[in-house]
């Protein structure tokens, strides 16, 4: 079995596997570049929300908005 | 040179046909990964952040404490080659919460931030850096940041890294200087995906570390009854992994969409916690933007947390931050673009409103005995402006 995983591999690569083309094209993004489709669009609100959340919270981290540092005790 | 015998040359050409179609699958398959870069040079790079200000009032009041100021925000590219950005924030707090009315006075106090950022687009990379200070007059926190997101696959992919190094002098009122400090490194990551012309996914994860004094010297904790200072260990590691969605739709409700997000925290303190948030944007009329959101927060106390200790241990603390509670809120936010300006300009009024509740399942309101809870009202104003 573990002699195949090579071959196996090989006659992926020999039929041209690879990962699919990109199906979304630059000009089908006009929705996605609309403000409704941001996580986040204004960035001194996302900060505030963040901060009362950060101080009266245990969780913390994976928010998405960049930098951090919460300068609270 | 003697020529090969027909079988080997039979062989040898299938081996050099196996590599050259080898070849070409590694190169759809590194062209694919690296959206045409490799092979074909960048088919969409990245952008630079639009040149902006933002003016924001902010206010929370809730459970003794209210705290509100300014906030400022300017950012503006130079040579299209680099974007600076300068951020100010003022939170006056007045503070008498129930931990500061039943183990000590109420205070007011200022902490002011000041963080300065830059930002560079090299191809399909976005590079940001940025240096942050708030100070308190007990608590100096001094931080740096450095993030870089990477376009891959056409454009579809957006793959990040991040790292923030923050130091922190600890001080208390009375006591002249600092009596101890805290260093942290948080270490994040995340992937968005354009899964269809309408639907977008991200995952994001982050890793944090602390070390030194990881408490307040106000704060006290509660042992057979008697109020003893907190004792919180001197490390403390976390893991938080968020998945986000949004989704358009405008098929279903005119100039419409929906979003969801879910993080997962645990650390090395016991706590766990999950966070959920549903919120939904819609269009009215040409200038406004109406949004609604609720979320959703619980979590588990930590190991060394008790409301009245009924045995003498290591680490003991009070601090409801840390205890088992739930939180639940309602807001909505309206914006309003400002119609009729010049091509290239953009003008925001923003308004937000956020309605909080917590509710403690082990933390004593002492004045009455009861587990304690409070709500909180949240509100927002913000002049935005792209130029």
């Amino acid at each position: 079995m573990r002699a195949a995983l090579p071959i196996l591999a090989a006659a992926l690569l020999a039929t041209g596997c690879a990962v699919p083309e990109p199906w979304v094209k630059p000009y089908e993004r006009e929705k996605l570049a609309d403000p409704i489709m941001q996580f986040q669009r204004t960035a001194l609100n996302e900060k505030h929300r963040e901060h009362i959340h950060q101080v009266r919270e245990g969780a913390r981290g994976a928010t998405g908005v960049q930098g951090g540092g919460c300068g609270c005790n | 040179m003697r020529a090969a015998p027909p079988a080997c040359r039979g062989a040898g050409v299938a081996a050099t046909e196996l590599l050259r179609r080898a070849a070409t699958g590694l190169k759809a398959l590194l062209h694919g990964l690296l959206g045409g870069a490799v092979a074909s040079g960048a088919a969409s790079a990245a952008t630079l952040p639009e040149d902006k200000a933002e003016a924001l009032y902010h206010s929370y009041d809730g459970g003794g404490v209210k705290a509100n100021g300014p906030a400022l925000l300017v950012r503006k590219s130079l040579f299209d080659k680099v974007s600076l950005s300068a951020q100010y924030y003022v939170d006056a707090v007045s503070n008498a919460s129930i931990d500061v009315v039943t183990t000590a006075s109420p205070f007011k106090e200022t902490r002011k931030a000041y963080e300065f950022g830059i930002d560079t687009v090299v191809r399909d990379t976005t590079l940001s850096g940025s240096v942050s200070r708030s100070s308190e007059p007990d608590y100096v926190a001094d931080a740096a940041s450095l993030d870089v997101a990477h376009e891959i696959y056409g454009g579809m992919t957006t793959f990040s890294l991040g790292f923030t190094r923050s130091a922190d002098d600890v001080g208390k009122k009375g006591i002249p200087g600092f009596i101890d400090k805290a260093n942290h490194w948080q270490y994040r990551t995340g992937i968005t995906q354009i899964l269809t012309s309408r639907w977008l996914l991200s995952i994001n994860g982050e890793a944090v570390s602390d070390s030194g004094y990881l408490g307040s010297p106000y704060r006290a904790a509660r042992v057979f009854g008697a109020a003893v200072p907190e004792r919180n260990p001197r490390t403390r590691t976390s893991r938080a992994i968020k998945l986000r969605t949004i989704y358009d739709t405008s098929t279903l409700v005119p100039r419409s969409s929906l979003r969801a997000e879910y993080r997962r925290y645990w650390d090395t303190w016991d706590i766990k916690a999950g966070t959920t948030e549903i919120g939904g944007s819609k269009y009215v009329g040409e200038s406004f933007l109406v949004d609604a959101m609720v979320r959703l927060y619980s979590q588990d106390k930590a190991l060394f947390y008790s409301d009245n200790a009924q045995s003498e241990t290591t680490y003991i603390s009070r601090n409801r931050q840390l205890s088992t509670f739930k939180s639940t809120s309602f807001g909505g936010k309206v914006t309003y673009t400002y119609p009729r300006l010049p091509a290239g300009y953009d003008v925001k009024l923003i308004g937000s409103y956020e309605r909080k509740s917590f509710k403690f399942s082990d933390f004593t309101d002492l004045r009455t005995g009861n587990k304690f809870s409070y709500n909180a009202d949240v509100l927002q104003l913000m002049v935005s402006a792209t130029f």
